[in-house]
């Protein structure tokens, strides 16, 4: 009994670290195409049919280049560095619920790694991490940019954590619970969403997940015009190839986050009135997040080639005086309605 | 001091009203403009599927042009290389023999003829001199290579193929 439990989450393990590989690495792909389609020109289409090879290509590439490790640097920091990034952006996907339970026979299986009761606070700790790894990186480069690039990106990430976590609390205010799968089981259907309940909320947490996940128009900590490369400006290869990762697999599990939070998760429209069974709503539930989960990362991208890049004072201005204020308007303005509805309209 | 042409545009600077300070409407404008961009066709040639057409005078790779029995023009006069500012070409002449009336037009020939693509500018003087009308420039463009020998083009990759004069007149 034991033991079928052990395989079973060991092989839900596995199949959801591959695909969050998988997908991260054409992102890459996607970023490359979607931001030449939007300059009026092909991607990147040599290497395979649409350049489908490509990821392939950077991976073979980033194997065979040379590990520099510069003279100043400490050693074990300067590896620990992106190690901490990657494996931070690796744990922050098991807690998020990727369907309902699929039944194979007799068996139960919850499409979930691990069901915790406290699985947003879960999915903070480990954003919170991963400013570790940035950090540390940037300091064992033993280089004054890097140092610029990393206290930077250290500052624009926790001053962005809070907006986050307080764009949260409005939200678990209409929930009621920290666990995540909880609160896509309340919003079976369409018009159950959070996004119609908490569509403030929903743009704070999109702006400071922006921000988390070092993209622009928050990038400066690593965009190359101003930092020449930020943090990662002494790697090479892949340790180089760890932090980028690290970043397309953030904005993967950032994408997926929100879909769940404020979209529906593995919920769609009709999905109980098209009488299916049991797994064929649990595959299509996992189709639609994954619809859902691509087409944020599509605005992502979106955003990337239409926002310039905000100066640092203007990202800290944003941070504090804008959306700190504005989603503690948000709890209050949830708790007056909330208060409104249950004395009036219960 | 009045104006001279009414061409001065006096800037307004005032102060952003609600909407403009949230940026929100001006990110969505570019948003429409980026996802517009997305859809319309694109501008990139795809070397070597497709090619930019050459304009009409363009001077590329010279050929060694034949005479309507395909016999080969050049008779090794020299003032090709003569003329050549780079001094790009080179060439040994021969004398024809017995056999050889239907390889090449007059009694002397061309035996090795060779032109440094890397020396070469492409200027057209080498066609404007040549007496016999045997050398045009009038190929693509000099493609890359990886040996600097790779770039000393014989008679095999000049003289133009035999053609049959029948079918093109």
């Amino acid at each position: 009994m034991e033991l079928d439990l052990i395989m079973e989450k060991s092989l839900l393990v596995i199949v959801v670290f591959v695909i969050t590989l998988a997908i991260a690495a054409y992102s890459t792909l996607a970023e490359r195409k979607i931001a030449g389609f939007m300059q009026d020109r092909y991607g990147p289409d040599r290497a395979g049919p649409f350049g489908l090879l490509q990821p392939l290509a950077d991976g073979g590439k980033f194997f065979f280049k040379e590990e520099i490790i510069p003279a100043g640097a400490h050693k074990v920091l300067f590896i620990a560095g992106p190690t901490i990034a990657m494996i931070t952006a690796c744990i922050s996907s098991a807690v998020i619920p990727w369907g309902q339970d699929l039944v194979i026979g007799d068996r139960v299986i919850s499409l979930q790694v691990a069901d915790i009761n406290v699985g947003i606070l879960y999915m903070f700790g480990v954003i919170a991490l991963g400013v570790y790894g940035v950090m540390i990186g940037g300091w064992a480069s033993n280089n004054k940019f890097s140092l610029m690039g990393t206290v930077r990106a250290a500052s624009q990430s926790i001053s962005y954590e809070i907006g986050m976590g307080l764009s949260i609390i409005a939200l678990l205010m209409v929930t009621g619970s920290l666990s995540l799968k909880d609160i896509v089981e309340q919003q079976s259907g369409f018009v159950n969403w959070n996004i119609w309940v908490q569509p403030l909320g929903f743009l704070i947490f999109l702006v400071c997940a922006f921000a988390e996940c070092n993209r622009v128009p928050f990038d400066l900590p690593e965009c190359e015009t101003e930092l020449v490369g930020g943090y990662n400006v002494e790697y090479s290869s892949m340790k180089l190839a760890f932090f980028m990762f690290a970043e397309y697999i953030n904005m993967f599990v950032s994408s997926a986050l929100m879909a769940t939070l404020y979209f529906g998760g593995y919920n769609f429209p009709f999905m109980y009135d098209l009488g299916l069974s049991q797994n064929w709503i649990t595959i299509l539930g996992v189709i639609a997040l994954f619809i859902k989960i691509f087409g944020f990362i599509f605005f992502f991208m979106w955003i990337r080639w239409t926002v310039p890049r905000f100066r640092y004072d203007q990202l800290m201005n944003l941070g504090w005086k804008v959306l700190i204020p504005l989603a503690i308007a948000n709890i209050v303005l949830t708790g007056i309605v909330t208060i409104i509805k249950d004395t009036y309209f219960s | 001091m009045e104006s001279i042409s009414n061409r001065k545009k006096v800037l307004d600077q005032k102060p952003m009203n609600f909407w403009e300070r949230m940026y929100i409407p001006s990110i969505l404008k570019g948003m429409g403009i980026t996802i517009r961009h997305f859809f319309k066709p694109k501008v990139s040639v795809k070397y070597p599927e497709e090619e930019r057409p050459y304009s009409k005078n363009f001077r590329g790779l010279h050929s060694l042009k034949r005479d309507e029995e395909g016999r080969e023009r050049c008779t090794a006069c020299g003032l090709c290389a003569l003329s050549c500012p780079a001094e790009a070409i080179s060439m040994i002449s021969a004398e024809r023999k017995k056999g050889e009336e239907h390889l090449y037009r007059e009694e002397k020939y061309a035996a090795v003829y060779e032109i440094n693509m890397l020396r070469c500018i492409f200027c057209g003087l080498c066609e404007e001199a040549c007496p016999k009308e045997a050398i045009f420039l009038d190929g693509k463009h000099a493609t890359a290579d990886y040996l600097r020998k790779d770039f000393i083009f014989g008679k095999d990759k000049l003289v133009e193929p035999k053609f049959d004069y029948k079918e093109t007149h």
